[in-house]
């Protein structure tokens, strides 16, 4: 009885796990496929990816999309973090007005983000492009990174802080060297939010893009329209392949660690 | 006593204030504005106080939509939760690192792009595709299944793109739970379905409030999975929007549209406070 509603719970629990990877692994399967409609497989080639390499138009909307996740996930890192410390130390005029809108991209629909901010840029007369592009990710990553790292400070933080500046380190010491020390949970998975969210967006990169613009989403975008490729398959693949290498590193990195721990 | 100008304090504030009043305030501010505007029927906009945008909200056509999109992602989220709550209870009786690494495993597609993973559905779904071809050449079915291009398709698309989202708070939410309370319920003699719905489900409602919120406000948003795998025809408010600024340009009916969803979104997370959820937590994953 025990034994069978276990082997149940692990069902349920792989199929979940089915359901979610189901529509990546029918693409990295269909990267192989001859044919180059994905509708029957007819044999195994690898001739996609080094068509990929030939598409220009692809490779850039990748890298576009690359550098639209770097820079808006430092820079909201960034601001984000500092800002958690600031809001966190300090009091001043209007900190709780602050704090309440920054929540309002965290709960709002996305889309009421993107046309929102789609408008102020008209209204600044900004050309839509990769700056607006990069702009709008930061501004929909800020308050994750905040809330993140927001998390992990304390009123022990705050003590041991107080502590070192009481022996004379300067604000800025205290932060690299206490403070950081401390988040950085909060800020590693602050970051690795901002990251995931700006290589998932659709919505807010739809509207801040403007006609030239070439981003995944976009590419892609267009392309449902008029037929996918079989090259946007291999892409997929690979993407998958370097989230995989970069998260087993992260966790045999983690995990010696915890042994590095355990043995001192 | 320190009367000096704080320069930490100073780099560290900046920034943020600048941030949330340019990149936050402004844009709302400016869209509520809008939104009292008119159209002047050829993309631009007539500057004059009117409340014409709001009355035809009201319209029948509109109205109808807005249903329709609530009623989408209510059936989301009620998919969602039925998910989520299995997976996170099953997941209590594994190790702890274990667990953590299927965690990751749930995030770990939202790195490919959504649309992406939205197109993968596509060939599972369409008429030719995947599951219809293989129900039909194992003789399960005669003709191939209608799976997209219609609500069936779009209510797929959601719960798979929203499901992490729901998962995470849920999960959260469990994982705080005293194992000895659970254990205590059965002791007592109470059943699988009352040590649910008395403990569990009344101990982490926040969490699965906070997830509720997360799945069924994208859900009345993402027009890309009613587009696609509703085949364009099967509006929900997120196209309605889009149409308004992109294709029909008129910005300030898409506006006033965008402010409803707003007061639709903070009536919400009244509630969500209202039963003890932690605002900090929302969207935490």
């Amino acid at each position: 009885m025990e034994h069978k509603n276990k082997f149940l719970r692990n069902l349920f629990i792989i199929l979940v796990f089915i359901f979610l990877y189901l529509p990546i692994a029918v693409l990295v399967i269909y990267s192989f496929n001859k044919a180059k409609t994905n509708i029957v497989f007819t044999g195994f080639t690898t001739k996609w990816y080094t068509e990929l390499f030939k598409n220009r138009d692809l490779l850039e909307a990748f890298i576009n999309t690359i550098i639209i996740a770097v820079t808006s996930t430092v820079t909201s890192t960034v601001i984000g973090t500092t800002a958690a410390v600031g809001l966190y130390k300090y009091k001043f005029l209007g900190k709780n007005f602050v704090n309440k809108l920054l929540y309002i991209p965290i709960i709002i629909p996305e889309i009421v983000l993107g046309i929102a901010l789609l408008s102020v840029y008209t209204l600044m007369n900004l050309n839509l492009g990769m700056f607006t592009l990069i702009l709008s990710h930061i501004a929909f990553s800020i308050p994750f990174v905040i809330t993140s790292v927001r998390s992990t400070l304390s009123d022990t933080t705050k003590k041991i802080e107080e502590a070192a500046e009481d022996l004379g380190a300067s604000k800025f010491k205290v932060f690299k060297e206490i403070t950081l020390p401390l988040i950085r949970p909060g800020v590693i998975s602050g970051a690795t939010l901002a990251f995931t969210l700006s290589m998932d967006d659709v919505v807010i990169s739809y509207f801040t893009a403007g006609p030239g613009s070439n981003t995944l989403p976009l590419k892609i975008y267009s392309m449902i329209k008029t037929g996918i490729t079989p090259d946007v398959n291999a892409l997929t693949s690979l993407m998958l392949l370097t989230v995989i290498i970069i998260l087993t590193i992260s966790i045999i990195y983690q995990s010696r660690k915890i042994r590095k721990k355990v043995v001192a | 006593m320190n009367k000096k100008l704080d320069l930490f304090k100073n780099i560290s504030l900046w920034p943020v204030v600048i941030y949330s009043f340019v990149l936050i305030l402004l844009p709302l501010l400016y869209i509520l504005f809008l939104s009292f505007c008119e159209t002047d029927y050829v993309g631009g906009i007539n500057y004059h106080f009117s409340i014409v945008n709001y009355l035809t909200i009201i319209d029948s056509t509109y109205l109808l939509i807005f249903a329709k999109s609530a009623l989408i992602g209510i059936i989301t989220t009620l998919i969602c939760l039925v998910i989520a709550y299995p997976f996170a209870i099953f997941l209590m009786d594994k190790k702890e690192e274990v667990r953590n690494a299927l965690i990751k495993l749930v995030m770990i597609p939202f790195l490919t792009n959504s649309l992406i993973r939205t197109y993968g559905w596509i060939v599972l779904l369409r008429k030719n595709g995947i599951i219809n071809n293989g129900l039909t050449s194992l003789n399960i079915i005669k003709e191939p299944l209608s799976l997209m291009y219609n609500n069936i398709g779009i209510i797929i698309g959601m719960v798979y793109t929203l499901l992490p989202f729901m998962i995470l708070p849920v999960y959260a939410a469990v994982n705080k739970l005293d194992p000895n309370l659970i254990k205590a319920a059965k002791d007592l003699g109470a059943n699988k379905f009352h040590v649910f719905k008395d403990i569990i489900f009344k101990e982490t409602i926040s969490g699965a409030f906070n997830g509720s919120l997360m799945v069924f406000i994208p859900a009345i948003g993402y027009f890309f999975i009613s587009d696609i795998l509703g085949g364009g025809k099967q509006m929900i408010i997120g196209n309605l929007i889009k149409d308004q600024f992109l294709t029909a340009r008129n910005w300030p009916f898409g506006s006033a549209i965008s402010i409803f969803l707003i007061i639709v979104t903070f009536l919400l997370v009244r509630v969500y406070k209202k039963i003890g959820g932690n605002i900090d937590e929302l969207g935490g994953m």
